[in-house]
């Protein structure tokens, strides 16, 4: 994340400041020993975190790489010890050739490609229109849209499911009355309905985010360009966003990885629509294999491949966004 | 005002208007379902199937909620008391956790300092998923799947907590004030507990707030860890009495009560701490 690269290279705290030309012996000393008290102390403070990040994170990241070149042989009828086999790339092989894997991947990467847009300039776009000033009520509207964020994930998909089932849905019954029938479980809705669900829950969250940061231009600014002839739409469009591409870099990177992790509304979904099969997108694959075929090994290679992608994407995305930065200073 | 003004004034008035509908348009899209859940939780079953949701005719609010914790033997009770031990608990032992990080992050000089923190920020990166099957053998190897356990401790790691704090302890505390103590002999960790930790509170409220949030809305963790139905949160509670929904309808005012009061907390946490999370979305946005 290039926000967090020009933050931490600036000298840290801590350190020792304004030395004197000929430090005594036991001044030396001294130093030496308070440089021992700040090492403890931070290495008590860090401790807790770092406990969890081996237990939590590390471990499980490796032994995920780890059973992913493994499969469990079951010698004879199931008799006998169970033996872990080396198999080299023989899972990778599995899941990469096999179609419902790569249809996960395909539905996630058309969830995204409408997803991303339509929450990211949505997002801004109210932001912008938000931070205009020409807004009624403005504080009451960021509530309500915010409001959303406060609603877990899986009753959001509850109330959209309810919205989306014929019978109970009064959208639907509204469509009825118009003569018009939608099926929003159907098969080239069902989709949509899912970025629905998630641009619900999330529009208005990162609305916030981009709304602060558009607090923080400096007004100066923006009376310059006003002073210079600018409208409004310009105004917004030309000189408050660029000026807020860090945060569109954060909410793209954030927004992409959670909609790449995409299980919670299509599991839910799954219930009640025959469209959403088990192994829908890569995350209810590798549950599906873990925990439905207990297929450890292809659960694993499943799960290093979507973080191999995930990865991918986010570095992606911030060194599009760095050479774009580059270019401009140019 | 000149001429040139007033002749602007009328796309001008036309361009209020127009913002002012988009805005209003996208405050209905957001409210109107919660507005729905609200009034659908009024209806009895039949009535949910049937009736106009404005008809005050058929309202069983109150017999909904009775029925609600009647359902199973009370099991919803049982569900928001978890939720609610693995939220609040959860998220202030992690934002503790993660904010003394973030805090050390910044205060202290050490070696491998940015490669360290290089390795918390890719912790954000790495899918749930990725990490649920490793845990689940790990949990079972230690005897702790199917424990309260199972889902407390993998739910305390927050990485992005501990980049918040750092952002945190550089903005609400001066390096000048850890010197002064330094200078008056008090011990590192008496003044990062003494001093720093109450300038660092509107930090530390924030980091609760997001992990509350994120706690609350588990669901694939406790999926993957529980099978006793005694120890799910509301959310895989819900899920799974919706999955029953389909073959008896008599859960289904049920499900929607359950909705309902699953989102009260989170929208009593944010209302009630709004000053704080505010400043916190600031801090992880603009620096």
């Amino acid at each position: 994340m290039n926000t967090t690269t020009t933050t931490h290279t600036r000298v840290p705290a801590g350190t020792p400041r304004a030395a004197s030309p000929a430090p005594s012996a036991s001044g030396l000393r001294a130093r030496r020993a308070a440089r021992r008290r700040q090492l403890t102390a931070a290495g008590v403070l860090m401790t807790p975190f770092f406990a969890l990040l081996v237990t939590v994170f590390l471990i499980p990241v490796g032994t995920a790489v780890y059973l992913s070149f493994f499969s469990d042989d079951q010698p004879g009828l199931g008799f006998g010890p169970e033996r872990q086999v080396f198999v080299g790339l023989r899972s990778y092989a599995a899941v990469l050739t096999d179609p419902t894997f790569l249809g996960g991947l395909g539905t996630v990467a058309l969830y995204c490609l409408i997803y991303l847009p339509l929450m990211v300039l949505g997002a801004l776009a109210l932001a912008l229109l938000l931070d205009s000033g020409v807004v009624r009520l403005r504080a009451l509207a960021q509530l309500g849209l915010f409001l959303p964020h406060a609603v877990p994930g899986i009753i959001a998909a509850l109330i959209w499911l309810y919205l989306y089932t014929p019978g109970i849905s009064p959208v639907i019954e509204l469509f009825a009355k118009g003569d018009i029938t939608v099926d929003f479980l159907g098969v080239h809705t069902v989709v949509p309905s899912i970025v629905n669900i998630a641009l619900w829950s999330n529009l208005g969250y990162n609305m916030v985010v981009f709304y602060a940061a558009l607090q923080a231009v400096p007004r100066e600014v923006i009376e310059a360009s006003v002073v210079d002839g600018a409208g409004p739409v310009r105004t917004a469009l030309q000189v408050k966003t660029p000026l807020v591409r860090a945060s569109i870099v954060m909410v793209s990177i954030f927004t992409l990885i959670w909609a790449l992790q995409l299980f919670t509304e299509p599991m839910l979904l799954s219930q009640s629509s025959p469209m959403i099969s088990s192994r829908f997108s890569p995350s209810m694959y590798i549950y599906d294999a873990a925990f439905t075929r207990n297929n450890y090994g292809l659960a694993a290679a499943a799960s290093v491949v979507l973080l191999v992608c995930t990865i991918a994407l986010s570095y992606g995305v911030t060194r599009f966004t760095g050479r774009a930065d580059s270019e401009e200073v140019r | 005002m000149s001429a040139a003004d007033s002749s602007l004034l009328r796309p001008r008035l036309l361009g209020r208007a127009t913002v002012n509908v988009v805005v209003a348009v996208s405050v209905l899209y957001t409210l109107l379902p919660v507005l729905w859940l609200v009034l659908a939780s009024a209806k009895n079953r039949d009535a949910l199937f049937s009736s106009d949701l404005l008809s005050l005719s058929d309202f069983s609010f109150l017999q909904n909620i009775g029925d609600l914790f009647a359902m199973d033997g009370g099991l919803y009770g049982r569900w928001y008391v978890n939720s609610l031990l693995y939220a609040v608990l959860g998220a202030a032992v992690g934002a503790l956790v993660s904010v003394a990080c973030g805090y050390a992050f910044d205060k202290y000089r050490f070696r491998h300092k940015e490669k360290l923190f290089g390795l918390v920020l890719a912790a954000v990166m790495v899918p749930q998923t990725v990490l649920a099957l490793p845990l689940y053998l790990m949990a079972s190897e230690a005897g702790l799947v199917n424990t309260f356990w199972a889902v407390f401790i993998p739910v305390l790691f927050n990485p992005f907590g501990v980049y918040l704090g750092r952002i945190f302890a550089r903005g609400y505390v001066p390096d000048e004030v850890l010197e002064a103590a330094r200078v008056d002999g008090a011990g590192e960790l008496t003044t990062y507990a003494r001093v720093a930790f109450r300038m660092l509170g509107p930090g530390l409220i924030t980091v609760f707030l997001f992990q509350l949030t994120a706690i609350w809305n588990n669901f694939f963790l406790p999926m993957v860890m529980l099978s006793d139905q005694d120890l799910y949160p509301v959310s895989l509670g819900l899920y799974q009495w919706n999955s029953s929904a389909s073959v008896s309808p008599e859960y289904y005012p049920v499900v929607i009560m359950g909705s309902l009061l699953a989102v009260l907390p989170l929208i009593l946490a944010f209302v009630l701490l709004q000053r704080f999370w505010r400043s916190g979305l600031t801090a992880g946005a603009v620096k």
